[in-house]
């Protein structure tokens, strides 16, 4: 189909979607809207690395956590007003929370691709996983934020003035956040850099034969892949108001990977619809019967069997 | 003439099998150096080695005069090396065109530009049709390299070699599989290559060899056993034994 008029047609359906949530009496659409959103990112992320880098990591929750946790950690000490280590000041403005959480998953995926970058094939699935869950374990035990209950946060950051408590206005900052996020994403992929990559990904030996320096390169998508998904890791704990190893869980890495493999791997909306269709299909079938991941598996199954290339491929060949 | 290429006392080991065994040679700028050796000779042993795919025992690789041994194989290629697969190694999923960009790119350098436009980078672009201009793949450039017939992969490969403007061209049987025409075709490319690089050619195809080599040297069980010019290999008796020798057996 014509992709603008479609991707416009979209973007407004998403501007309106509150006042449509309201207007039909289901407020609980604005924040699961939001999830979608922030898993959209996130998944996206993940692609980045798994679907045009060929990196097929198992442990990007780290990422999540890790951008969740700066938030959720800077904002009570912020809130007790005791400077972490007694040096560095807690705070809970967005403007410093959220690039920092993208730097420090930045700084995480740097050391965990560094080593895991040495594997390949099923190595590197088991050893990304294995410091995913090392991290999990970390956060499990840290008493002084949570253990295992987690991390609340009274309020969210506070930006620009505005009340992020308000789910809407949560909503909007997510979607702009998102619309910037995929301008930037689409511009990443088509970049002499993602050219490289994508070569890396279909043939590594033939880059290497080119020239190219291949485990840095690698390594690089892998860093930006985990910053991103730490922004949505930083978002999710504004949501949420909350953080928990469990964002860290190796079921999450999972779960980040069945939307990119059932939106379509390797391309840039795919990640989004997947997450759209996987939290969709969860609230769904919850309502229905606890026993909801059974019906969720059954519809992953025929989706992966019969669409070649995810939602997305379905999309466009009916179009 | 200066040395592109030298090798001394090169060893490689795989347990108590002895693939290369001190071999010591070397390529000169705008020379052909056909290195041919009966199946298993360690020929293909070598040429990893010399990429830099595989680490040697002991010896030395030197390129354009520079201690190559330890560098990973695509430090050598920013030095001036290019090679080509003995089974086509190219990027299925591209065109033509976009391979041979790529290539391109790859040698322009500005790899970790990330908010760049690959497509929209002019010198690229200009490089690429320049290439391809009057080659046989010039009306296959918006098809993608799965698509390729095998002789077009192995120009294809070619082309993407010279694109990196080596100095030093690495050919791992560039003839296997092409039919007649075809080789023909590659011969004559070849031919050209001599003024732009210092080759080291390994090829099963004597016909070819005879054609392009300027020398030749003759690799068994691992050892240089001869080396010359086609007339002396021609005549050499260890070599028509060892591997002329009989009425067939060239692969």
């Amino acid at each position: 189909m014509r992709q603008p008029v479609a991707i416009l047609l979209a973007l407004v359906v998403l501007a309106v979607l509150p006042t449509l949530a309201a207007w039909a009496g289901s407020p609980a659409t604005v924040p699961l809207a939001t999830r979608i959103l922030i898993y959209g990112i996130a998944a996206a992320s993940l692609n980045f690395a798994l679907g045009y880098g060929g990196m097929i990591s198992f442990g990007h929750a780290a990422f999540f956590g890790i951008g969740g946790y700066v938030v959720a950690i800077l904002f009570t000490h912020w809130f007790n007003e005791a400077p972490i280590f007694g040096l560095i000041p807690g705070t809970n403005q967005l403007l410093i929370t959220l690039p920092l959480a993208i730097v420090v998953s930045g700084l995480f995926a740097a050391a965990i691709g560094a080593l895991s970058l040495r594997t390949g094939g099923v190595q590197f699935i088991m050893i990304t996983l294995a410091f995913a869950q090392m991290l999990f374990f970390l956060f499990v035990s840290l008493k002084a934020y949570g253990g295992e209950d987690g991390l609340s946060m009274r309020r969210p950051d506070a930006f620009l003035g505005l009340n992020l408590r308000d789910r809407p206005t949560m909503y909007y900052l997510t979607l702009v956040i998102t619309v910037l996020f995929f301008a930037g994403l689409r511009r990443l992929v088509r970049s002499s850099f993602g050219t490289v990559l994508d070569g890396i990904r279909q043939n590594e030996r033939r880059m290497e034969a080119l020239g190219i320096a291949t485990y840095r390169h690698k390594l690089f998508a892998f860093i930006l892949s985990g910053m991103g998904v730490g922004m949505a890791g930083a978002l999710m704990a504004n949501a949420m108001r909350y953080v928990s190893p469990d964002m860290m869980h190796w079921s999450r890495s999972g779960e980040l990977m069945i939307m990119v493999i059932l939106g379509g791997t390797g391309t840039l909306l795919g990640p989004l619809y997947g997450a759209a269709a996987l939290l969709l299909l969860e609230t769904w079938l919850a309502g229905w019967t606890e026993h909801w991941s059974l019906g969720e598996g059954l519809v992953l199954l025929a989706v992966v069997m019969f669409s070649r290339g995810g939602l997305i491929a379905l999309l466009r060949r009916r179009t | 003439m200066s040395a592109v290429l030298e090798v001394s006392g090169l060893v490689k080991r795989f347990g108590g099998l002895v693939a290369t065994d001190h071999v010591t040679l070397d390529v000169q700028a705008g020379e052909i150096h056909a290195l041919i050796g009966p199946n298993g000779a360690g020929k293909s042993t070598l040429i990893n080695q010399l990429s830099g795919e595989i680490a040697p025992d002991a010896g030395t690789i030197r390129l354009l005069g520079r201690d190559v041994t330890h560098e990973p194989a695509h430090a050598r290629v920013r030095l001036g090396l290019g090679r080509t697969f003995q089974v086509t190694s190219l990027l299925d999923e591209c065109t033509v065109s976009e391979s041979v960009a790529l290539a391109v790119q790859a040698h322009a350098g500005g790899n970790l530009k990330l908010w760049d436009r690959a497509a929209n980078r002019t010198p690229v672009r200009t490089r690429t049709e320049a290439l391809l201009a009057g080659t046989a793949l010039e009306p296959r450039a918006a098809m993608r390299a799965a698509d390729l017939s095998h002789g077009e992969r192995k120009q294809l490969e070619l082309v993407m070699a010279l694109a990196l403007e080596p100095k030093l061209m690495l050919l791992d049987e560039p003839m296997a599989g092409l039919g007649h025409v075809e080789s023909g075709e590659m011969i004559e490319v070849l031919r050209g290559l001599r003024a732009r690089a210092g080759v080291l050619l390994v090829e099963h195809d004597m016909d070819a060899v005879f054609a392009l080599a300027d020398r030749i040297s003759v690799l068994v069980y691992g050892q240089i056993v001869a080396s010359g010019s086609v007339e002396e290999i021609r005549e050499n008796p260890e070599v028509r034994a060892a591997y002329l020798g009989g009425e067939d057996e060239l692969c």
